[in-house]
């Protein structure tokens, strides 16, 4: 706790000068030249200014106390072979989907599935950005703003002000099938930028995959607007693989009735922080936000932060957060639920738990609530701990090996977080791929 | 405050009526008046030469001088901190008189005979009567109860001095050394060296750093081995004094093998400015030894416009140092305008055992920041954490903790469990922990559960036969019962009365 940190020998302030917190900036922003855009042109000039004032996180920032943000402030990241991972392109291959892919942050129209779909309209950030009258140029930035209070997200601000590319989607009604957003790479040093934009009108429908290789370094951002009565299911799967290092920004909008389901599925992401931002803001409204973890290596650095603002009425909110760590893996969890005063009857639920598989895995947490309203109900669970022995010498009492022993009891910890996954064949594929690691890592 | 002056708070359905006249009825404090006795004070402000003054009142070596002055010296270079969910107007340290004593106490009376009337009386009418007689001390209702009763030595501190300390002598013969931390310095200098700084730092942090160099009195406490002291300890502390901070320094010393409990309490009259109270509280525990450390915190809490009360910024932290160490913090916390406190366990020693049991409630402007930190270092430590957090009126309640294992403190455990409630729609209840976790043997809980009344508790109950109001009586009283079963008896009726509390329906 912050405590702590006072039994530090604090700083003396020097004379003025340049801070090293601003060059480092000054170099970020220099590295990566802004694309040229009309529509959001407005947004990013805006976004710049709030990163300005912001400045890059340092590392005795309180946001940033478990997760080193140095490789998001570096200039440029350290290049990845491209065979160094292979990634899981066939994930989500039985599904019937329209794929957007992109290759080193750019839209790649050859290799992307034709982009009419009912009830969806489709377009690359990159040519919605031409249109000077579109309309991503009001939605591009408006919510990742609006998360930067009460906490500061200066990469999202980063992203808004220089990103490549992205998907703007608008959803109507009932999206026919998935849409899904793959990730490539072809360029060993790619520095990825991505913005999406969903807006989904009342009523709307949309299921969102999103899975891939993004780059040596990726910065991702989504923002989704829900409108009344919408629903949006999102399953992602992240595969970060070796030096690589990711940040990626979810900012939800959920009006009156709507829903927002997000699940991620994560193999050893490498300096992976999410940070998932979302405003119950109608009555009625719902949002889940779940993720499961496998860590193996000393290299994974896995830091899920959340932050769920309740403002309507009746609101339900669940963080379902499991880790699973081996190796010397670490795993972050910073949850938090804000309850403002008038958001009464909100039910605002949250767990984070972790399986630590050997004695040099480690687990660090700060769930936290801020409540200003009476009539709520909300809790928070976090445990850590070994596998249950008494589970496990009942499984091998059986005859179970202990290897496929302990594949069934980490499975099983990590049901909960898959309940999150509502599309039962989506849910098999997904506990299929966990099962399969597994077992490989059991044997390896 | 009478029922039509009251602030219209709308309390919901379920929210037990006992519960809100209890919350309410603390507005009305009932220690809120002064004693009008000739004071002695240091001039207003801090440097070099207050330091000096205080440590020269009371008669102290150099080394120690000089132990106040380099901590003096680190405040200056130290920023006040602001992580707290605290907002209070900056506090001008300057503006503050560092040392209060009665006239009476400057010719050091040697007995409670000499001490003047005036001040016994004070003690009289807060219920803690200094004298040496076998009842229960500090506790309202306290005659109601058995008379066989265990003594409890008193030590009182009136503003910046210890007036009075009870049963010394008896105490002597068993070994143990109970006096003011002032005395201690003169009579005991080797224990105080050794110890004194041990577990918070000079330099820990910004406050405790300010106690350092200005702590004006306190109590001191050592228990020889294998000693189990006959008798309760407790201090009692009183602000009288208007625009006057109280810093005072507790150390506790329980060596091999045995065992104490400490009791402390605290009140201070009504006045329309803030006061401040920062204080320390430093405690050792050797190999097999155990110490009980509860505390009924009752400052002035402001009015019902949140005009005045106690700024109270404390550090408290025990260090289990030994095999088999074992601490237990117990607080209710029902006073002061501003509470920043964080009693924590250092579990160093294997086997060591650290419990940390509290009760918050504010009302009206108060607000609370509190809660512990528990640092496993040692295998096979184990600690426990149980936090209840009341807000109502326009209060905000905070409960802050570290849960910490080392890599090196395998097989430890922690179960952690912080429950909150509201009163009303206009007050706020927080909850931050830190879990941090670096080895995979140990096993850590955290839980703040809803604590709307156990469903099926409620349902045992009822099915045989009870009411459905008689039954959340019967299920929060056990769920209350937590903390202050931990209290020893005398405190523990008087938390209980200012805690016939339910906690349905509450959140986490």
């Amino acid at each position: 706790m912050p405590e702590a940190a006072l039994i530090q020998t604090p700083a003396v302030e020097g004379a003025p000068r340049p801070s090293p917190a601003a060059q480092q900036l000054q170099a970020r922003l220099a590295a990566t030249p802004r694309p040229r855009a009309r529509a959001t042109d407005a947004a990013r000039t805006d976004a710049l200014d709030r990163l300005s004032a912001q400045g890059l996180p340092g590392p005795r920032h309180e946001y940033w106390r478990y997760t080193d943000p140095a490789p998001f402030n570096a200039a440029a990241p350290d290049p990845v072979p491209l065979d160094a991972v292979t990634g899981d392109p066939t994930l989500f291959a039985g599904v019937d989907k329209l794929r957007l892919v992109f290759v080193d942050g750019r839209f790649d129209a050859a290799a992307s599935d034709d982009l009419s779909l009912a009830g969806v309209e489709v377009a690359p950030l990159s040519q919605a950005d031409a249109q000077a009258d579109h309309w991503v140029g009001d939605a591009y930035g408006a919510l990742e703003k609006q998360g930067q209070s009460p906490v500061s997200r200066p990469f999202a601000a980063l992203n808004t002000a220089i990103a490549t590319d992205g998907a703007v989607i608008r959803v109507t009604g009932q999206a026919a099938k998935p849409v899904q957003i793959l990730y490539r790479r072809s360029d060993p040093a790619a520095d990825v930028t991505i913005h999406h934009v969903l807006r989904l009108e009342p009523g709307a429908d949309l299921t969102l995959l999103e899975n891939g290789l993004v780059g040596a370094r990726g910065n991702i951002v989504i923002e989704a607007d829900l409108a009344a009565g919408a629903k949006l299911h999102h399953v992602a799967a992240h595969r970060a693989g070796v030096p690589r290092v990711s940040n990626i920004h979810l900012f939800g909008r959920v009006a009156e009735g709507a829903s927002l389901k997000s699940f991620a599925l994560s193999v050893d992401g490498r300096h992976l922080r999410t940070e998932s931002v979302i405003e119950l803001l109608g009555d009625d409204a719902v949002a889940h936000v779940a993720c499961a973890m496998l860590g193996d290596g000393a290299a994974v650095h896995q830091d899920d932060t959340v932050f769920i603002t309740h403002t309507g009425l009746r609101g339900e909110s669940r963080q379902v957060f499991k880790k699973v760590l081996k190796n010397g893996a670490t795993g972050v969890f910073q949850g938090k639920i804000l309850v403002r005063p008038g958001a009464q009857k909100t039910d605002g639920y949250q767990i984070s738990q972790a399986l630590l598989l050997d004695e040099n895995s480690q687990y660090l947490a700060k769930p936290e609530l801020e409540i200003y309203a009476d009539d709520v109900k909300c809790s928070h669970g976090s445990t850590t701990g070994a596998l249950d022995e008494t589970a496990l010498f009942y499984l091998r009492s059986r005859g179970v090996p202990r290897e496929r022993a302990v594949v069934l009891l980490v499975l099983s910890f990590l049901a909960d977080a898959l309940e999150e996954v509502e599309d039962e064949a989506l849910r098999a594929e997904i506990s299929d791929r966990l099962e399969e690691w597994l077992t490989a890592r059991a044997k390896g | 405050m009478t029922v039509q002056d009251a602030p219209e708070i709308e309390v919901r359905e379920g929210v037990d009526r006992e519960t809100v006249e209890t919350v309410a009825s603390m507005g009305s404090y009932k220690y809120g008046w002064d004693t009008e006795i000739e004071m002695e004070y240091a001039p207003k402000g801090i440097n070099e030469d207050i330091v000096r003054l205080i440590s020269q009142k009371n008669e102290e070596p150099e080394w120690m001088t000089e132990w106040r002055l380099a901590a003096f010296r680190r405040w200056q270079t130290m920023t006040e901190p602001s992580w707290a969910m605290l907002n209070y107007p900056e506090i001008d340290f300057q503006d503050q008189y560092y040392y209060a004593r009665p006239k009476s106490m400057a010719g050091r009376p040697k007995s409670l005979d000499e001490v003047d009337p005036k001040l016994l009386a004070t003690y009289e009418k807060l219920g803690i009567p200094l004298r040496e007689q076998e009842i229960l001390a500090g506790v309202e209702g306290a005659e109601a109860a058995p008379a066989d009763v265990r003594k409890v030595a008193v030590d009182a501190v009136f503003d910046s001095v210890s007036v009075g300390t009870t049963f010394q002598d008896e105490l002597a013969k068993a070994g143990v050394i109970f006096c003011p931390i002032s005395e201690a310095i003169r009579k005991h200098p080797e224990l105080v060296k050794k110890y004194l700084g041990s577990v918070v730092p000079q330099s820990d942090n910004y406050f405790a750093t300010l106690n350092s160099a200005v702590f004006s009195d306190g109590s001191f406490v050592y228990v020889p081995p294998g000693v189990r002291c006959p008798m309760e300890l407790s201090t009692y502390f009183r602000i009288n004094a208007e625009n006057t901070g109280q810093f005072e320094r507790t150390l506790i010393i329980a060596d091999k093998g045995s065992y104490v409990s400490y009791l402390e309490g605290c009140t201070a009259p009504k006045r329309d400015t803030a006061q401040l109270h920062a204080a320390v509280v430093e405690i050792v525990i050797l190999e097999d030894a155990e110490v009980k450390y509860s505390t009924v915190q009752n400052w002035f809490p402001g009015d019902e416009e949140g005009r005045g009360g106690i700024y109270n910024f404390v550090t408290k932290r025990a260090d289990c140092r030994e095999p088999r160490a074992k601490v237990m913090w117990t607080q209710v916390e029902t006073g002061s305008a501003i509470t920043w406190k964080y009693p924590s366990c250092i579990l160093r020693g294997e086997e060591s055992q650290g419990e940390f049991y509290s009760i918050a409630i504010t009302n009206n402007f108060q607000q609370a920041d509190t809660g512990t930190k528990m640092i496993h270092l040692g295998k096979n430590t184990r600690s426990r954490i149980v936090s209840k957090g009341i807000s109502a009126g326009q209060a905000q309640n905070t409960y802050r903790g570290l849960v910490s294992m080392h890599p090196r403190a395998t097989d430890s455990r922690n179960y952690t469990q912080c429950d909150s409630l509201l009163i009303g729609d206009r007050c706020g209840a927080h909850t931050v922990p830190y879990i941090e976790v670096k080895n995979s043997s140990s096993r850590v809980e955290h839980e703040a559960t809803t604590s709307k009344v156990d469903e099926d508790q409620l349902f045992y109950c009822r099915a045989r036969g009870m009411d459905e109001e008689e039954a959340v009586a019967l299920v929060v009283n056990g769920f209350c019962r937590d903390v202050l079963q931990a209290l020893p008896m005398e405190f523990a009726m008087e938390a209980q009365a200012l805690v016939a509390i339910s906690l349905e329906g509450s959140v986490g």
